[in-house]
């Protein structure tokens, strides 16, 4: 057997496991890995501009392959500045391993320098977390590591590594093991068939059906069972903020997004259902409204992998632990069997109605189909949005930051295809697009990328653009510019009568255009809705170059349809700024 | 309701303070909190008392047997079980106070394990309810300190909680 030293231990653990990138930036307590890396390891090392992206970028390689991200940084700071990154990652269930530095073993405690106490501040964020007292260690807790990140509900593991235990000079035997086993950590493998036999029954004998997935059904590979299972049913689809993508976007059973920001035809669906099929979804408060008004008639099915997301909000009246393709693979069989028996369910005639009402409220003010954005002397966000849409055919990839960009983006790219939406869904983290778009187009270097952003969220973490320009991964950002933080200063409209408390800085914007061609990449501004479709072509002609479409839009819109809150119920909305559900 | 949630974890570091953590992340509360290491040196018993009703506890439960530390959670007030609380109490015992202080402990079947000139140490064993009991018959005496070991249960019968 070969003896490796701690660091090389590291180094040769990440190509065993098959990893593809590591995100990370050096630092003193990982120095001696990152020698080894250097030396000898087949894993590219992603050399970000600061750690908060090395975990973003991390983070969207994941989401778009499905492969735990993976990242490397120095102890104090460095593991510091990847907390958000971590929480970003924890908060939407993304598997992820973070290799932190840490000083000395005899040194820890003694508020030595650049000493953080990584294990204890990243607790409440991380899946689980380990801290490595000996070399031998590193194999087997490398290997745990990835095992908890990648499956159940995914998440972020920390692996916290005292310098001394890398040292060059004492080698250890290294074996990588195949397997892990640990009594403490099962995740559900199949969800329990009298439920799921219970669950087929009431939900073929739904009249007003609506089929609620969630990112869930993305990250436990669910996309093209629950499609199947939605069109044998003939059932309504909505997709959460997370789950976009989990059923085609253009698909004609597809309501929309739902939520505080989602489509007036999937809230309406939601909020009048007979039975609800919620599907890796974990019924947050911003598709809730008000909890106790939440979808008053309907019966609630609730399959998750986490059994702590069944009931936590909601009670479910049929809750299934399980991962999605097994249970929804069994619930297809018992649907099946039981319409063997039963060949009228499910009603024809109700779900006929269902849909003739849903179609009503889609004709009324559906997004797409009814309801148009305000006319403005100015570009509307939503034209972008469209126009990136037209010029991308449908199929880039789109990491987003986060605010009003966002949402729209979230409205108006219909996805068809799971893992092409990379946002910061729960934790909401402004500084994520960028760096996102960074990790997707590495791991898929042919594709469109593009990163809807505005030009306060992609302040957050501008500094990427030199990594962009440093593995030349031309990605395109698309800036919603409104000379505003958009989404506070909506709410500020809306509930403080208009009083703009520091959500301006019109005045010290850099000019994107100059900004770009310092790093070497391209600056387009556009102003004029005539040119907006030539400048997203060209944009995206660009093949080989990063571009920063910015482009200029009407300041004063708001997104909607929008929750009424406190005290509103699903549908409950604002449909524009004066005209409310 | 309170409920005495008793579970065995791995005897690692920082798994104590993850579930500690797990209470004051989600906001629950723990009244009473005791943990030591059992007859299997990589295994501790934790026993915690908290508040809530079933909807509450089913959720404390189930986040308890998330963490990955936590080997298996058993809520023991579910059934029959035994349930003890360790009291020392320091109290001043002067005059004729210290006939009336052993007779309460007589009463209470405590013991007085460490006699001063001035003070009595007085171990009790038994239910929390049991514990307040005597602290609440301490009328005219004055309690210098009190120190409790909280809760640890065990279920009655066959029912076991191991591996």
């Amino acid at each position: 057997m070969e003896l490796l030293s701690g660091g090389e231990m590291v180094a040769r653990a990440l190509e065993d496991e098959g990893v593809e990138y590591v995100f990370g930036y050096p630092g003193g307590a990982v120095l001696h890995i990152y020698d080894a890396l250097f030396k000898d390891c087949k894993v590219p090392h992603i050399l970000v501009r600061h750690e908060q992206a090395a975990t973003h970028a991390a983070d969207a390689y994941a989401r778009a392959t499905g492969k735990p991200g993976v990242v490397l940084v120095t102890s104090g700071p460095g593991a510091t500045n990847a907390i958000t990154g971590i929480a970003t990652a924890y908060m939407d269930s993304i598997p992820m391993v973070v290799f932190s530095g840490q000083v000395q073993s005899h040194l820890i405690g003694e508020d030595a320098f650049q000493e953080t106490d990584m294990v204890g501040i990243s607790r409440p964020i991380v899946k689980h977390s380990f801290m490595v007292k000996h070399a031998e260690e590193i194999p087997g807790t490398i290997k745990r590591a990835f095992h908890i990140a990648a499956t159940g509900r995914p998440g972020p593991v920390v692996i916290d590594i005292p310098k001394d235990v890398t040292r060059p000079d004492e080698k250890f035997e290294y074996h990588y093991p195949d397997s892990v086993k640990l009594r403490s950590y099962s995740p559900a493998q199949r969800g329990h068939t009298g439920q799921i036999k219970k669950a087929a029954r009431l939900l073929l004998g739904a009249k007003r059906p609506v089929i609620y997935s969630g990112g869930g059904v993305i990250l436990g590979e669910g996309s093209e069972l629950l499609t199947r299972l939605a069109r044998e049913l003939n059932y309504p689809v909505t997709n959460t903020l997370m789950g976009l993508g989990a059923f085609p976007g253009t698909d004609r059973q597809f309501l929309g997004m739902l939520g505080m920001h989602g489509f007036y035809e999937a809230n309406m669906a939601m909020h009048h259902a007979d039975v609800i099929l919620a599907v890796g979804a974990r019924f947050d408060d911003r598709v809730t409204n008000t909890v106790s008004k939440f979808c008053p008639g309907a019966k609630i099915i609730h399959i998750d992998v986490d059994p702590t997301s069944i009931s936590k909000t909601v009670q479910a009246d049929v809750p299934i632990v399980g991962p999605v393709q097994s249970v929804l693979t069994e619930m297809m069989a018992q649907i099946d069997a039981i319409k063997e028996k039963d060949a009228d369910l499910p009603e024809a005639a109700s779900l006929e109605r269902w849909w003739q009402q849903i179609d009503e409220w889609r004709g009324k003010h559906g997004l797409l189909t009814g309801r148009r954005y305000r006319e403005s002397d100015m570009i509307m966000p939503q034209q972008v949005i469209e126009s990136l849409y037209r010029a991308t055919d449908g199929d880039a990839y789109v990491t987003s930051d986060v605010g009003q960009h966002q949402m729209f983006a979230a409205q108006y790219y219909r996805f068809d295809k799971p893992r092409r939406w990379i946002n910061s869904g729960g934790l909401g983290t402004m500084g994520f697009g960028l760096p996102a778009a960074i990790g997707v187009k590495l791991a898929f270097p042919d594709a469109d990328v593009a990163c809807v952003t505005g030009e306060g969220s992609i302040q957050m973490n501008i500094q990427e653009l030199a990594t962009a320009t440093h593995y030349s991964t031309p990605v395109k950002i698309i800036c919603l510019r409104n000379n505003y933080l958009g989404m506070v200063k909506q709410w500020q409209d809306m509930q403080y009568e208009g009083r703009y408390s520091e959500v301006t800085y019109a005045d010290s914007l850099p000019d994107f255009v100059k900004l770009m061609e310092s790093y070497g990449h391209v600056g387009i501004k556009v102003s004029k809705l005539e040119d907006l479709d030539a400048a997203m072509d060209e944009t995206f002609a660009l093949k080989d170059r990063t571009v920063f479409l910015d482009v200029l839009i009407d300041d004063m819109e708001h997104v909607y349809p929008m929750h009424v809150a406190p005290n509103g119920s699903m549908k409950d909305m604002w449909l524009s700024k004066n005209e409310r559900t | 309701m309170r409920r005495i949630l008793s579970m065995l974890m791995e005897n690692e570091p920082g798994a104590l303070s993850r579930v500690v953590g797990l209470f004051s992340q989600r906001g629950y509360n723990i009244e009473t909190l005791n943990v030591a290491a059992t007859d299997d040196p990589t295994l501790s018993r934790l026993t915690l008392t908290t508040i809530g009703d079933d909807l509450h506890i089913e959720q404390v439960t189930k986040q308890l047997n998330k963490l990955v530390d936590v080997v298996k959670v058993v809520d023991l007030t579910e059934g029959a079980h035994v349930e003890r609380d360790l009291m020392l109490i320091k109290v001043r015992a002067t005059g004729a106070a210290r006939d009336e202080v052993k007779r309460t402990t007589d009463i209470f079947r405590g013991q007085i394990v460490d006699v001063g000139p001035n003070v009595f140490t007085i171990q009790l064993v038994g239910t929390s309810d049991k514990l307040d009991a005597f602290v609440a018959s301490m009328v005219d005496v004055d309690i210098l300190e009190v120190v409790r070991s909280g809760v640890a249960g065990i279920s009655r019968g066959e029912k076991v909680l191991s591996l």
